[in-house]
């Protein structure tokens, strides 16, 4: 019999970063019992390191700006796959989701006239991002976290969650166990939100942190949900390239919007040479009208550094191939050289970019505003994920919500930059509020203790493995080879094929993984408890990329260069069969209503 | 640089520990954090260590390195002599956890008792506010910090003397900074620094401010503003006969 602590709430969500902790503000606000459980302290979760800003259309810096211009960008930098449904509520709330956070105590910049102040980000038409200088995400998840501590929900810091309970086929809580000491716990629960973020790490080059392990896709998966739109993994073009130990490490999005450029080691502007039909209109033909957009002039259009991530990380790709790269395998990311431009621009970049100059200072020595970056794609963001109602988030398993990077619908194909932090916002909300009426509606549901025998049976084999078992950090670098190498920024059907068969051999692996010592803060047991997650998203994303025989958004196939117009009607879901194996499909697109059409139109 | 260096890690939990010496190859670039990694990976998969970003943004991977308190995800080994061990140690002031780990949570309870945020009621036109750049500078200085805590563990207060039932720390003497110097709240923490949060303990030694790691001017921008306002309201005579007339 295993000993565990219990500790029941209505809504119990998992995950403390902007989209956990939104939601746990709007259940508590409700009057329910809320429990928050995250992996890490409270404040540290992935959200705190976003930089360039949150997406909303305030028109504070361009009055030409509302919900419909926004949602059409999200729909277009989605190639259409997106859940229309979602892209529209997102465009309308977000304006008031970002206003609330200041009532709670959020300082964006400031518009000479005193009000939040945008940004110029890639695929948003209009200055659209509310920022505090570079580093929106801390101040995002703080006043969250702040505000939330006075709102009644109870956190448990640093525990992971390691399977979800059923009863019947609705969700019934949840069973982990606390890092710090290794005691097991269960959180049985009316509703579950899960908001646990991304699966980065399940790639070699990565921006994200050891969190992103998928748990959160792995959990409803196994609990019955679909998953939806795997293939499309995010590289984001800006990472750093050297030295080697920071290689990943977001650079962001923000350096290009305030005017940083792209240069190959010719010192040319390559981006000028490969701009996408879809975005031809809106893009600058010269150097002088991109700086002009810059600059805020409303007749000028965006230069092609602010074109999609997909794209732009595509064209860094094809220069580095094509020896055209810098020293360490990049491109050049230059913001110095607005100095012909602005005086004091030493200063302005300090100001507009301060963690960015202190990032580049400390961890290359390089002074960005004397010099220009070196950066390469680096896996940045899950569009994919957890398939839910556009409306309440509900997955198809009663009781079980999904808000943030772990749900999917929003981005289609690609996300925007800023799209994120409004995404966890508006959807955060909406799933604490639909989670806590659940909740309201029906009772607490049976707890069947098997499951919970089952589960801390399994968790505790390493150790019976011991120290001689498999390796598992090992074991996780040879899985971040294969999807780096096989299902990358460029795919092939052939490579995928490699990368299923190294993703079985992984499994046996990881079933004789092994960890000495004890169950305290152990690492090496942490480790071990992510790998069968990573495992299963990574088997999810490499099907649905080999089904999917198209290019598109985040998806680029070698094998299959062009855009299908047949492959732009479906999503594709995979979700678990009958006997345990993964079954990938295609689901056509529901049909756009009327209205929403007509403002596509409107915008193209 | 040199292609191997020694690090001498604690090891142990809140029963005791020892140091333990691990050598490792080094790369051009690495920082701490890489060596412990790399430590971790190969020779003690157990080995305990927080870290998140990896980029000094999210302050979890706090620690003594060679008796300084610092980020090892932002110390770069170049920047170390590495003709001698490393020594790494978890922060002092917290009780352990095990290894590199400590336990924070009293942070977590100290901003619990923090009045909250309460604004003025919105005023500008369209139900919000309107703010000036220059006016939210001040307080987006302390807003930058990342909740590492490294200045509670350097302050002698509570590293030395142990007030952690009284004394909030300089990290939550910044936090109640950028809460009473914010442009919207009108909430009133005078009377609760002096009584219950005990800013009369600090004694301005500045220690705190050195090792911050976002260069937030703790002690002049924060500490010692809020101490004007408890001596204004409570040690200035005439205002204090002003409160008896
Ligand atoms: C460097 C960087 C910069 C970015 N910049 C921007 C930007 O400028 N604008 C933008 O819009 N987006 C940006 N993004 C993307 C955006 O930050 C993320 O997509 C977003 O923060 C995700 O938020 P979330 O609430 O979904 O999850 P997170 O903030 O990642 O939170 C996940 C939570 O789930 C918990 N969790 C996970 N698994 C478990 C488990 N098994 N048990 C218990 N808890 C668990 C974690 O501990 C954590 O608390 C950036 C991302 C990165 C990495
Ligand atoms: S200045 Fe004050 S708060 Fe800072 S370390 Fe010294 S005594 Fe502590
Ligand atoms: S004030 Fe500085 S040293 Fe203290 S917790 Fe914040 S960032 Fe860390
Ligand atoms: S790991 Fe985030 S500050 Fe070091």
């Amino acid at each position: 019999m295993t000993e565990y602590r219990s500790y029941p709430y209505d809504v119990l969500v998992i995950g403390a970063g902007g989209a956990g902790l939104r939601a746990a503000i709007e259940a508590a606000a409700t009057g329910v019992k809320v429990g928050v459980v995250c992996k890490s302290l409270l404040g540290k979760a992935h959200t705190v390191m976003a930089e360039g800003g949150v997406a909303a259309a305030l028109a504070n810096v361009d009055d030409r700006d509302n919900w419909r211009v926004h949602f059409a960008d999200t729909m277009r930098g989605g190639q259409y796959l997106n859940n229309w449904r979602m892209a529209e509520l997102h465009a309308k709330e977000a304006p008031d989701r970002v206003r609330e956070l200041e009532a709670w105590g959020a300082l964006f910049d400031r518009t000479k006239d005193g009000r939040i102040l945008q940004r110029n980000f890639g695929g948003h038409r209009y200055p659209r991002l509310a920022h505090v200088g570079d580093r929106t995400g801390l101040e995002m998840i703080r006043t969250l976290q702040d505000h939330g501590i006075h709102s009644g929900m109870e956190v448990h810091m640093e525990c992971t969650v390691l399977s979800l309970l059923l009863d019947g086929g609705r969700v019934a809580g949840a069973f982990g166990y606390d890092r710090e000491k290794g005691h097991f716990m269960m959180w049985p629960a009316k509703a579950v939100v899960l908001a646990t973020g991304g699966i980065g790490r399940a790639f070699k080059i990565t921006s994200n942190s050891w969190e992103y392990t998928g748990d959160g896709d792995a959990l409803a998966y196994r609990a019955g949900a679909e998953l939806l739109d795997m293939e499309f993994v995010q590289f984001h073009p800006t990472g750093m390239v050297w030295p080697i130990s920071v290689r990943g490490i977001l650079v962001t999005e923000g350096v290009r919007g305030e005017g940083g450029v792209l240069r190959n080691s010719d010192g040319k502007r390559f981006m000028f040479d490969d701009i996408p039909d879809l975005y031809k209109e809106q893009t600058a033909d010269t150097e002088d009208e991109g700086w002009r957009y810059t600059m805020g002039d409303k007749n000028a259009r965006r230069p092609p550094e602010l074109l999609t991530r997909d794209h732009v990380a595509r064209c860094i790709n094809r220069e580095v191939k094509a020896g055209r790269g810098t020293p360490h395998g990049g491109v050049f990311l230059d913001i110095a050289w607005i100095k012909k431009h602005i005086k004091n621009a030493p200063e302005h970049i300090k100001r507009k970019l301060p963690s960015m100059y202190h990032q580049f200072k400390e961890l290359a020595g390089i002074d960005i505003t004397k010099e220009a970056m070196e950066v390469g794609p680096t896996t940045h963001y899950m569009m994919g994920g957890i398939r839910v109602d556009g409306d309440s988030q509900m997955s198809t398993v009663p009781g079980l919500f999904a808000a943030g990077e772990v749900a999917a619908g929003l981005h289609g194909a690609n996300r925007l930059g800023g799209n994120s932090l409004s995404d966890l916002l508006v959807f955060g909300q909406r799933a604490g509020r639909f989670a806590a009426e659940f909740a309201k509606q029906n009772g607490a549901a049976a707890i069947d203790e098997a499951q919970a025998e089952a589960a801390a049976a399994a968790s505790l084999a390493p150790f019976e493995h011991g120290a001689a078992g498999e390796n598992p950090y090992q074991i996780q670098y040879d899985l971040q080879d294969s999807m780096q190498d096989l299902v990358g920024i460029v795919r092939m059907e052939d490579e995928m094929q490699r990368a299923l068969g190294a993703i079985d051999a992984l499994r046996t692996r990881a079933a004789r993984v092994g960890i000495g010592g004890n169950r305290q803060y152990n690492n090496g047991w942490h480790t071990a408890m992510d790998l069968d997650n990573m495992l299963l998203v990574s088997e999810a994303i490499t099907r649905a990329a080999l089904l999917r025989k198209e290019s598109r958004g985040a998806q680029f196939r070698e094998d299959y260069p062009g855009k299908d117009p047949e492959w732009g009607k479906y999503n594709i879901v995979a979700r678990r069969g009958a006997d345990g194996e993964m079954l990938v499909e295609k689901r056509a697109i529901q049909p756009m209503p009327g209205e929403l059409k007509a403002v596509i139109e409107e915008m193209k | 640089m040199a292609d191997r260096a020694m690090f001498r890690i604690w090891r142990g939990d809140a029963s005791g520990g020892k140091h333990q010496d691990y050598t490792t190859p080094v790369d051009e670039g690495m920082v701490v954090l890489d060596a412990v990694h790399r430590i971790q990976a190969r020779q003690a998969p157990d080995m305990a260590v927080r870290w998140n970003c990896k980029a000094g943004k999210c302050g979890s991977c706090s620690a003594e390195i060679n008796g300084v308190p610092k980020l090892m995800c932002m110390t770069r080994l170049s920047d170390l002599n590495l003709d001698m061990p490393v020594i790494l140690e978890p922060m002092h002031a917290f009780p352990s956890i095990r290894d590199l780990v400590t336990d924070v949570s009293w942070n977590f309870r100290v901003k619990k008792t923090i009045k909250k945020f309460r604004p003025r009621a919105p005023d500008a036109p369209d139900g919000t506010w309107r703010m000036q750049q220059a006016d939210v500078e001040r307080v987006q200085e302390f807003r930058k910090c990342i909740e590492c805590f490294l200045c509670q563990d350097v302050c002698h207060v509570l590293r030395e003397h142990h007030k952690h039932d009284e004394f909030i720390g300089p990290r939550f003497l910044v936090y109640a900074a950028a809460l009473e110097m914010h442009p919207l709240d009108v909430e009133d923490r005078v009377t609760d620094l002096k009584d219950k949060h005990s800013i009369g303990y600090c004694n301005i030694t500045t220690c705190c401010r050195q090792v911050c790691p976002e260069f937030i001017t703790i002690t002049e921008n924060a500490i010692i503003p809020l101490k004007e306002r408890v001596v204004d309201r409570y040690f200035d005579p005439l205002k204090q006969l002003l409160n008896i007339l």
